[in-house]
């Protein structure tokens, strides 16, 4: 496999780690402890063009690959989770939409004007009644006239409030079995959006993710055409797992800077690595277990984008059953490491105000398990293991 | 072949339609079958023929269509005889 990056992917990886560092990671903080979104770093990643990095250049993007798009979200989430994790949200939508619709209008034309005024999608994939299984909906597309029109009560919806457009997971019709889903795109203006719950939450707080009754008016043509069982396996999925994934990494990564500064510190004025401090070692091993499983994952998948047998390959048992498996180990991981490094930092850790505070990363981590929830997860594979051999 | 075939599509594939009115290169999974129930389907037909499915056997195209089924088991048959 050759690993090529183009001036492009050099220039936006620059830019993302310009906005990381010199925004994201000042504003961090109180993003967390107000529960407010991160406005002032994805206004600089408007400016940079970063929301339409992953759009070809025939549509005026970048065309960035998505392994820089994985390294992004890496890096934002090493400042600041919710950045990061909203960066991550937003690119998945931006691959369903390129993968699934260009081509065809109005996606086409979408595509341009993400591009013009960098427009921030959200997902309603979340909603009651269906015990957290994306691939089964209660809400349906009516069709009326030239329109679809649709009503979903969606209990959790990131950055809803803050976005310019939604998708949003459904039944084809009202008749359809709940399995039979498609993926419509609303733009803000098409979309009523009625609060239904607060977040006032344990941890991604800046991801401001409050539920909504999710009512919508759009032309049909905003339907994506093809059915959501297949946008889902070739892309939500293997994206999701993926760039969250880099997400959690990079918090995870955080965490362990500042054990490792604290164990630097002491030993600067000590003169010797202490016995907590040799728990530093072991983190190494857990951060570098997790990142070299994202990494083949995400190399993987990138080989697999660029030919129709690859993109084949994301239908097979074996694929659907490894990026579970990786999905529940960086989840499982990242937490992990937060908790490392706390023990590591003891009570300067616990503390939210010093330089060596891991809190906010372990509770920001802890919603790894959560998103598309691992015992969900683990079923699902119970029964595809069934079946595969592992051979 | 094709009946038993049918039999196990029957009671697995959970299809929208009347599993009897399937031509043999009808795409089940465009026929209402989910994921959930194509790895039903191919549990039950390992059961029936008694066979294992090779993991490069488990993708989306094998068990699309009763031709397509029937293609890969008599493949593993000629392989059990060879």
């Amino acid at each position: 496999m050759t690993v090529t990056t183009t001036p492009q992917d050099a220039e936006f990886a620059v830019a993302v780690r310009e906005i990381a560092e010199g925004v994201a990671a000042g504003a961090a903080d109180a993003v967390d402890r107000d529960n407010r979104f991160p406005h002032e770093a994805v206004d600089a990643l408007r400016e940079a063009n970063a929301l339409s990095a992953y759009v070809p250049s025939a549509y005026g993007g970048a065309g960035v690959g998505f392994r820089d798009l994985a390294g992004a979200c890496f890096d934002l989430a090493r400042a600041c989770s919710a950045t990061g994790m909203i960066f991550a949200m937003h690119q998945i939508q931006v691959g369903c939409i390129m993968r699934h619709g260009a081509g065809t209008e109005p996606f086409d034309g979408y595509l341009g004007s993400l591009v013009a005024e960098q427009r921030l999608i959200a997902s309603v994939t979340t909603e009651a009644g269906v015990g957290g299984d994306l691939r089964s909906s209660v809400a349906a597309a009516e069709a009326d006239g030239d329109d679809v029109v649709f009503e979903k009560k969606a209990p959790t919806v990131s950055y809803g409030a803050h976005a310019d457009d939604f998708l949003t997971t459904m039944r084809r019709a009202p008749n359809a079995d709940p399995g039979d889903q498609v993926l419509v795109l609303t733009h803000a203006a098409q979309t009523d959006l009625e609060p239904a719950g607060s977040w006032d939450s344990l941890g991604m707080r800046g991801t401001c993710s409050p539920g909504f009754v999710v009512r919508a008016r759009a032309p049909k043509a905003q339907v994506l055409p093809h059915p959501f069982a297949r946008i889902a396996v070739e892309t939500m999925v293997p994206f999701s797992h993926l760039l969250w994934g880099h997400v959690w990494l990079g918090i995870a990564t955080a965490a362990y800077d500042r054990a490792r500064a604290f164990v630097r510190a002491q030993a600067d004025s000590a003169g010797t690595v202490s016995p907590a401090g040799r728990r530093l070692s072991a983190l190494a091993v857990e951060l570098h277990a997790m990142r070299s499983e994202l990494r083949a994952a995400t190399d993987e998948y990138s080989a697999m984008t660029t030919s129709p047998e690859g993109v084949e390959e994301a239908h097979t048992v074996g694929y659907a059953v490894r990026i579970n498996m990786l999905k529940i180990s960086a989840s499982e991981r990242a937490p992990a490491i937060c908790a490392g490094a706390l023990l590591i930092c003891g009570m300067a850790g616990y503390k939210n105000d010093t330089p060596f505070s891991v809190g906010r990363h372990l509770r920001d981590t802890l919603s790894g398990a959560l998103m598309i929830a691992n015992e969900r997860i683990h079923t699902t594979n119970a029964a595809l293991l069934l079946v595969h051999k592992g051979s | 072949m094709d009946d038993r075939i049918r039999e196990v599509i029957e009671t697995h594939a959970r299809l929208d339609l009347d599993p009897s009115t399937l031509s043999e290169h009808e795409d089940l999974y465009a026929s209402g079958m989910t994921s959930h129930a194509s790895v039903n389907l191919m549990l039950a037909l390992e059961n029936e023929f008694d066979v294992e499915f090779p993991d490069r056997m488990l993708r989306r195209s094998v068990f699309e269509s009763i031709a397509s089924i029937r293609l890969a088991l008599l493949e593993l048959s000629t392989e059990n005889a060879a």
